[in-house]
């Protein structure tokens, strides 16, 4: 049966009044989700097994002796409950996400449907090595692309992230000072550095040293090489940095720090920008991670999961870490073990159990065989283009610190446009919320004040970069107006108004639980 | 090329406006000698994607799926039924393409997840408070040795024989650096006395439960020897689920509990991505790696849900935080979620029961093959057998007449002698009884 609208046309004239509020609390589409601990009852599973009876003869005289204590829920609540839920996150598939450094372009679905076919996605990490060898083979494939990207000639596969890549790197480059029979104890660290690097490097038991930017927003060549010494294990570089620069003088840094016996890793966040155009390998760079869930635009889920394999020079290849894929007359095999090693193999241990992000190999390959070479370069052509087109176009309203030159894949911008605005970076992060925008990364690099970094990605066509850069004009020219209402209560039309965070940190509310029992009466 | 929206002329139209003659002069400030031309790259152009899917689906061909035949595999990675929900659920748009919720008001579908999440974990670890994921079980433990370490501020670790060799060979790999990481012999079936190891110097002791072999151990008094010397005790959990049918680690005296996640709502996609389980109880707070999400109100006084304590975290406190970890395993955390609300209390006591009853049936039968023990008195959903003779090839044998009959332990304990005959066997609520019957055929040929 239809609805008969006849006669009771909707009327668009009458003036809208957001004050008054619902009964239930949501409002339209917008829905509001309890959690499932307030929704769930006993006696009801979304999930139907046969019930079975077990005795405790073989339990060890462990069995839980009490509940878990979860809620029953229905599979229809928990899809509506998800949904929901869902329904309160901005995402790259809905807009614009200009997350500088954090490269949210667009995730390819096909890649999502090869990951999951049953001989990936369902294939045991321990399988016998007969049952293995697709998926053996797709790891080698891909580590062929990386290391003809990147014109290295090793890679180590299983980092699970790009944190954990820095740490696969820097644990090789101590294994190598080590054999050297030497102490490094020292890693120089540009200030402008992303916090995973400082932080890696004091867990891998280095001490850190930090080296000035210039007022280019290029790292202090002089500087670095003055703090050079024979206890310097590595310098830390990320290039392009991520002020959006390239580090012009990489390759006499390289030099420089191959001259004192250190070693040179770069930070690959940034790779995305001269993938097809660079080789890091010819720049004189040792070891290298990749974030495939960055540059080579696997999904990055809420937070993860990533994966961050490293590719390595000779200097460095022999410490990668097991396992190792090597190839015989029965195909592919890997190496978990030490006494099976090929020659000149010294690993310096394992990253994790197993051998890597199978399901983010399988997107990343599906993202590289689509792309091909020509596609790659592209990409990260137009990945500087965009950026270069924002700068272009922003630059004479907002403040570009660095703004005299091309920028690489992201645009920075500083908050002296809105000095006597009585606006912040924050407010006019949150105002972009309100304009249907996820705000830029802000407040980093902490080399400039009140930074501002947009990084648009290959993925926006001209239309959208256009409309954007509009919006981004509109506020800046609302806020030097002195419009500051329109910033500091912002957002206004997102699920949440802004939170605080400090009373989160004060006292910390980190688990659901239940209300305690009312006091019986006495 | 079907991802890239720009076109020529909008390429044009752009560098004209940024007063550039071409995209070369955007790479001004690359050195010259290292830009190369696209020819200097011996790899394949631009594929449409009937050409992608029909080269990758040849390659996923070549692999034996664990659910396209007999499949018994586990010792770290369990196959599971993962309902269709789940998978619908976590390829929304919202979740899926989403970046770490640093913008709370637009972020809420994935904090409140991650606060379910931390509850979850919280409620099935029997700890009080638990992080927003780690990468995995094997450096969630390492993790949580570091984090002894510094409460303590005792150098050493001392690890169970029966923790995953795996899991093992990563704590030595990052805890050794700067501490000592002590193993225990390996004693397959048995629980080794660990109390007698724990020193003055000890910060943790490290025992998985049920073990690497399957033997569900008894925390308890490992927890009591630990504390009595100034120690801690770290729970390892390999199988979820099992949390569903035993006493929490917890409820044993557990100081800290590194979990994999992955049998619950996540496939076995050879080896990763998993989710890394870590809780710990709360006056260890400050010392927790990793993300935690909290709740708190919004400026019109709404409840939400915020990052928090991220003076513990990299960004934050750059060399000085407790680990280096950023990206973590959000969506395979929101899977665990997902398949833990669908099944509730009573359908993951079902399923811990089904998966423990499906192992007991399997070990009856595989041990009246001949020449077959059952070495694991005590086990879950995992156990251990020894044959009469090596095991590596036995699986290799089994493999051809189509059953997945488990890892041989010497491939986890290549040097461990009494590892060379054992064989460790998973069972879980996909096995049929058909799949028992094929496999304890196929062990009888393999071994007559």
């Amino acid at each position: 049966m239809s609805m008969n609208n006849q006669g009771r046309p909707s009327q668009p004239g009458i003036a809208q009044d957001n004050d008054i509020p619902t009964i239930s609390g949501d409002r339209g589409l917008d829905l509001e989700a309890r959690l499932i601990f307030e929704i769930g009852r006993d006696g009801v599973t979304g999930v139907d097994f046969p019930d079975v009876t077990v005795d405790d003869t073989r339990l060890g005289g462990l069995r839980r002796k009490g509940p878990v204590g979860l809620p029953g829920l229905s599979e229809p609540e928990v899809i509506r409950h998800y949904v929901r839920l869902s329904r309160q996150n901005y995402a790259i598939d809905a807009g614009l996400y200009p997350l500088g450094s954090c490269t949210m372009k667009h995730n390819p679905r096909l890649n999502e449907k090869m990951a999951r076919l049953p001989g990936f996605g369902d294939l045991h990490p321990l399988a016998p090595r007969a049952a293995t060898q697709g998926a053996l083979t797709l790891i080698s494939d891909l580590m062929t692309w990386l290391t003809t990207l990147t014109g290295m000639p090793a890679v180590a596969m299983s980092p699970k992230a790009g944190a954990h890549g820095e740490l696969c790197g820097l644990l090789a480059i101590r294994a190598a000072v080590e054999a050297r029979g030497e102490k490094r104890p020292r890693i120089l660290v540009p200030e402008s550095a992303h916090g995973t690097n400082p932080a890696t490097a004091a867990f891998a038991g280095f001490s850190v040293d930090e080296v000035p930017a210039k007022p280019d927003g290029r790292v202090d060549a002089a500087a670095l090489k003055a703090k050079l010494g024979p206890d310097v294990a590595a310098i830390m570089l990320t290039n392009p940095n991520t002020c959006g620069l390239f580090e012009g003088e990489v390759i006499a840094i390289a030099k420089a720090v191959h001259e004192v016996g250190a070693y040179f890793y770069c930070d690959g966040a940034n790779f995305n920008a001269i993938a097809g155009r660079v080789r890091p390998g010819d720049l004189g760079i040792d070891a290298m991670h990749i974030n495939l869930h960055k540059t080579f635009s696997t999904p990055h889920g809420g937070g993860g999961p990533g994966a961050g394999p490293v590719v390595l020079s000779d200097r460095l290849a022999a410490y990668a870490p097991l396992p190792l894929l090597v190839a015989d007359k029965d195909g592919f095999r890997l190496v978990e073990d030490r006494d099976q090693l090929p020659a000149g193999a010294r690993p310096f241990g394992r990253m994790s159990a197993f051998h890597g992000q199978m399901g983010m190999f399988v997107r990343a390959l599906s993202y590289m065989l689509s792309h091909g070479r020509d596609g790659v370069r592209q990409a990260s052509e137009d990945a500087v283009l965009s950026a270069n087109y924002i700068l272009a176009s922003l630059k004479d309203i907002m403040s570009a610190p660095f703004g005299d030159g091309p920028c690489m894949h992201e645009a920075l911008f500083d908050d002296s446009f809105l000095e006597g605005t009585g606006v912040t970076t924050l407010d006019f992060a949150k105002a972009m919320i309100d304009e249907g925008y996820h705000p830029m990364t802000m407040y980093f690099p902490l080399v400039v004040h009140g930074a501002m970094l947009i990084e648009p990605t290959e993925s926006e066509s001209k239309e959208s970069l256009d409309r954007f850069i509009a919006v981004l004009r509109g506020l800046a020219e609302e806020a030097k107006a002195g419009r500051r209402e329109r910033f500091e209560g912002a957002p206004r039309y997102a699920p949440r108004r802004r939170l605080d965070e400090t009373g989160a940190a004060r006292k910390p509310v980190l688990r659901w639980k239940p209300d305690p029992l009312p006091q019986a009466a006495e | 090329m079907r991802y890239l929206p720009l076109t020529p002329d909008d390429r044009r139209a752009m560098l004209a406006k940024i007063g550039a003659p071409d995209i070369d002069a955007l790479f001004r400030d690359v050195p010259r000698e290292a830009v190369v031309p696209v020819s200097a790259f011996d790899l394949s152009e631009t594929k449409g994607e009937i050409e992608v899917e029909r080269i990758l689906s040849r390659l996923a061909a070549r692999n034996v799926a664990a659910g396209s035949v007999p499949s018994f595999c586990g010792a770290g990675a369990y196959k599971h039924h993962v309902p269709s929900a789940v998978y619908h659920l976590i390829q929304r748009s919202e979740f899926l393409t989403a970046y770490t919720p640093y913008q709370p008001e637009i972020a809420q579908g994935t904090l409140q997840v991650l606060f379910e999440f931390q509850t979850q974990v919280a409620l099935l670890t029997g700890m009080e408070v638990a992080n927003a994921s780690l990468y995995d079980g094997s450096t969630a433990t390492a993790e949580a040795v570091l984090m002894a370490q510094r409460l303590t501020r005792r150098p050493k670790a001392i690890l169970s024989g029966g923790l995953h060799p795996h899991y093992a060979e990563t704590v030595e790999t990052v805890a050794g650096l700067s501490g000592v990481v002590a193993r225990a012999p390996v004693a397959p079936g048995r629980a080794e006395d660990i109390a007698a190891l724990i020193d003055g110097d000890t910060a943790c002791v490290v025992v998985q439960s049920p073990d690497v072999f399957g033997l569900i151990r008894n925390l308890r008094p490992i927890a009591e020897a630990a504390h009595a010397k100034g120690a801690l005790l770290i729970a390892v959990v390999t199988e979820a689920v099992s949390l569903g049918l035993l006493e929490s680690p917890g409820a044993q005296g557990a100081d800290i509990v590194a979990c994999e996640g992955q049998s619950i709502g996540n496939g076995l996609n050879f080896g990763g991505p998993y989710v890394g389980l870590f809780a710990a109880r709360e006056k260890f707070l400050r010392q927790m790696p990793g993300r935690l999400c909290g709740e708190t109100v919004d400026a019109s006084g709404k409840r939400g849900f915020v990052l928090t304590l991220s003076t513990r975290e990299q960004h934050i406190r750059r060399e000085k935080a407790t680990s280096n970890i950023c990206t973590n395993s959000g969506l395979c955390a929101l899977a665990f979620t997902i398949h833990l609300s669908l099944l509730g209390e009573e359908g993951l006591a079902r399923l811990a029961r089904q998966n423990h009853a499906r192992a007991s049936q399997l070990a009856d039968r595989l041990a009246r093959v001949p020449g077959v023990d059952l070495v694991t008195p005590a086990f879950f959903n995992e156990f251990t057998l020894k044959l009469p003779k090596a095991a590596a090839p036995v699986v290799d044998a089994l493999a051809t007449k189509g059953v997945l009959g488990g890892v041989p332990a010497s491939r986890l304990l290549p040097h461990e002698p009494a590892a060379r005959d054992l064989l460790i066997v998973a069972a879980t609520e996909i096995n049929t009884d058909e799949d028992f019957a094929a496999f304890e055929t196929a062990l009888t040929e393999v071994l007559r």
